[in-house]
């Protein structure tokens, strides 16, 4: 099997979908990806290159460039969605969600309900989330909490190339809307992905490490520091079980719930700010769940309650890294009642 | 004397293998060991196994203690003769792990075009009749891991994919044991193997009687692992289970009816099975063969006369707990075929004692056809 990097896995997803299904068309900024060059067309491949080669194998009706407006962007597709077809738009980042939000929130995530199950809105969004690239505080947030907040909406985190392939092809055959969020430092992120198209399930996270002395929750990038953390961890005794929800929306809540009957001990680590976040709520259900099995209060690791800052030191300072994931769980495990 | 010292090295089983974890010793120091006893018990993140010892001796050193994880090559043990200076041989080992790392000789994988189908083979070593393995019911060639290698030593053996399962195509010409066994001679004429002694795990087993019955003087010999075609009595909650499965609690629940001790299925080998059964047909293809082979909840292929009549060596392997095809199907073979019992396992005989099974292959294909 082949390694690739999650914007290869995530480029063979849309690409094989689009092959499968004629429906399935994809919307957003320069995702044809001519913008900034001499005028030649799929030059890119989006700002990222992630949908580079669409375009050629698909054509401009099925490869779809818009001028720089979130909200037609994501009205076109909810509109598309609710009448046959199967569109994959492209919300930048995810940090312009203030623009368009109404078109998700209230419209395409309130369809089905709204018109009594008989229209389905089988839309994917996806949206480039986390900090790391000195792109300040409007291009670096990690918002999937406020998307996770709406009911109607399923939200996807992938740490893996692995798993945005089979997240995303799941996604697009899904019949409600899916918003997809991919962070910038997974892109180059490598994993065997199978050549053929898979679908993993909603709903089931993946156990990345087995453990028993404390259960790591972590999202996306920080599935990553906390593989780091848990390495340095064993070498000091500590045998760190680390789950990755994949979805944050649904949410596996009994796998966590299992591990930390077992373990009793819970750290969340999570890029987004903390107030009223995903880390919060999985504190909240497993406070809720496991209370008699907690042997140590549940921590959190997360960003501060502030913007995410341009200047290169404090921006490293703000993204929860290996180091401090190893000792919010020295601190846990040591936890004596 | 270190020239008489043999190193016990942490095995690699399976293509995926980068570590294991000593469970527990069962020899101790000083023990004296033949080749062949069992060694230690090495838990991996897919399997629980034991290892043998591959030279007789004294134990001189366990190096590895209970609860370690090393990665694969790493040294467990020394056994050797009682004189020999050992310190000096496990300083030294280090350079000699490097060494065999070097000329690792695992089994190649590559993909062919046999019958209309991409078919995914696992070759290794070489003379000799060669020896074809074929795996189970929603398995794949990485199933033969413990075996493959040890047969391997002496002579070329081949593991394939079947149509459906592993690395292989997944659209399926047909699903039946002519379509299926139709693959298998189409991969062996693909890779110039005109007689081969084949070897078969449940529908494998199956299909490697189909392709003895069909195509006469291509077997040297049949070795059927707890085969189907023997009788009409199957597990049907495990082959519905396996179908329906989605989450990794359910397969791991129907993958403990495989094994006689649950605790040996580790969780990547749930892991491989739900990335398997997560790609696109894969779904179509198993229903298929089990409605051509297991339909209304009893099999329906029925080869024991067939067998019977071949007039080549048969042997039939059987793990006495199995939970998905009775044993007590062994004995409608019996006197026609080599009946061989095993007390310690369930439908996975090859994987839960594999030491025994490869030594019941290697006599058994030893014998004169």
């Amino acid at each position: 099997m082949a390694l690739k990097t999650t914007r290869q896995a995530i480029n063979e997803a849309l690409a094989m979908e689009m092959r499968r299904d004629k429906r399935v068309v994809v919307i957003g900024e320069d995702v044809s990806g001519g913008a900034g060059t001499d005028g030649s067309r799929d030059a890119y491949g989006g700002v990222l290159g992630v949908t580079r080669g669409l375009l050629g194998e698909f054509g401009d009706s099925r490869v779809i460039d818009t001028p720089i407006t979130e909200s037609a962007i994501m009205g076109a597709a909810a509109g598309a969605a609710a009448t046959g077809l199967r569109p994959v738009a492209e919300l930048m980042f995810c940090d312009f969600l203030g623009v368009c939000f109404d078109q998700l929130l209230n419209q395409a995530a309130k369809f089905r309900y709204m018109f009594g199950g008989k229209v389905k809105t089988p839309l994917v969004v996806r949206t480039m989330i986390g900090a790391g690239r000195g792109a300040a505080a409007q291009h670096s947030q990690s918002l999937y909490q406020m998307f996770t907040a709406v009911p109607g909406l399923k939200v996807v985190v992938p740490s893996n190339a692995y798993d945005a392939k089979g997240l995303l092809i799941e996604a697009i055959r899904d019949d409600d809307p899916v918003i997809f969020c991919e962070h910038k430092l997974v892109y180059d992120l490598k994993s065997e992905v199978p050549d053929e198209a898979y679908r993993i399930p909603f709903g089931e996270a993946n156990i990345v490490r087995d453990g028993e002395d404390v259960t790591i929750v972590a999202l996306s990038r920080m599935v990553h520091f906390s593989a780091e953390a848990a390495d340095v961890l064993a070498k000091e005794g500590i045998d760190c079980e680390i789950i990755d929800p994949r979805t944050t929306s649904p949410l596996d809540a009994d796998t966590i719930a299992e591990s930390v009957e077992r373990t009793g001990r819970l750290v969340i680590v999570d890029e987004s700010t903390p107030r009223c976040g995903v880390a919060g709520d999985i504190a909240a259900i497993i406070g809720e769940r496991c209370f008699r099995d907690l042997k140590a209060p549940i921590r959190r690791v997360t960003a501060p309650h502030t913007p995410v800052p341009f200047s290169p030191v404090l921006e490293k300072l703000y993204i929860p890294d290996a180091l401090r994931i190893a000792e919010a769980v020295r601190q846990t495990v040591a936890y004596a009642r | 004397m270190s020239a008489d010292l043999v190193a016990v090295t942490m095995p690699r089983w399976g293509l995926t293998m980068t570590e294991g974890k000593v469970v527990g010793w069962l020899k101790a120091e000083g023990d004296a060991v033949e080749a062949g006893d069992e060694l230690l018990e090495i838990e991996t993140s897919k399997i629980t196994s034991v290892s043998e010892a591959t030279a007789s001796g004294v134990l001189r050193r366990i190096v590895a203690k209970d609860g370690m994880t090393l990665p694969v090559g790493a040294l467990l043990a020394v056994i050797g003769p009682a004189e020999a200076e050992v310190d000096a041989f496990i300083g030294g080992f280090e350079v000699i792990a490097a060494e065999e790392e070097a000329e690792d000789t695992g089994p190649v994988l590559r993909e062919i075009e046999a019958g209309g189908q991409r078919i995914r083979v696992a070759e290794a070593g070489e003379g000799g009749v060669p020896v074809v393995l074929i795996h189970g019911f929603g398995a794949d060639l990485g199933s033969w891991m413990f075996n493959q290698p040890v047969l391997a030593q002496k002579r070329r053996v081949i593991a394939l994919d079947l149509p459906g399962h592993g690395a292989s195509g997944k659209e399926l010409g047909g699903a039946d044991d002519a379509a299926l066994s139709g693959v298998v001679v189409a991969v062996l004429a693909e890779l110039g193997v005109s007689r081969a002694h084949l070897v078969g795990h449940s529908l494998g087993g199956g299909i490697a009687a189909a392709v003895a019955i069909r195509h006469p003087g291509l077997a040297a010999s049949l070795t059927l692992i707890a085969p189907v075609g023997l009788g009409a009595e199957i597990n049907v909650g495990f082959i519905d289970g396996f179908l329906r499965a989605q989450r990794r609690k359910e397969v791991a629940e129907v993958l403990t009816l495989l094994v006689r001790d649950p605790e040996l299925i580790g969780r990547s080998m749930v892991e491989d099975v739900l990335r398997f059964k997560r790609l696109d047909n894969v779904g179509e293809a198993l229903a298929a063969i089990a409605a051509a082979w297991f339909a209304d909840g009893r099999q329906t292929v029925a080869l024991g006369e067939a067998i019977s009549g071949l007039g080549i060596p048969v042997q039939v392997i059987w793990g006495a707990h199995d939970r998905i095809i009775p044993a007590a199907q062994a004995e409608t073979l019996r006197g026609q075929a080599t009946v061989n019992v095993l007390g310690l396992s369930g439908h996975v005989p090859h994987m839960e004692q594999s030491g025994e099974v490869n030594r019941l292959i290697e006599r058994f294909i030893g014998l004169p056809g």
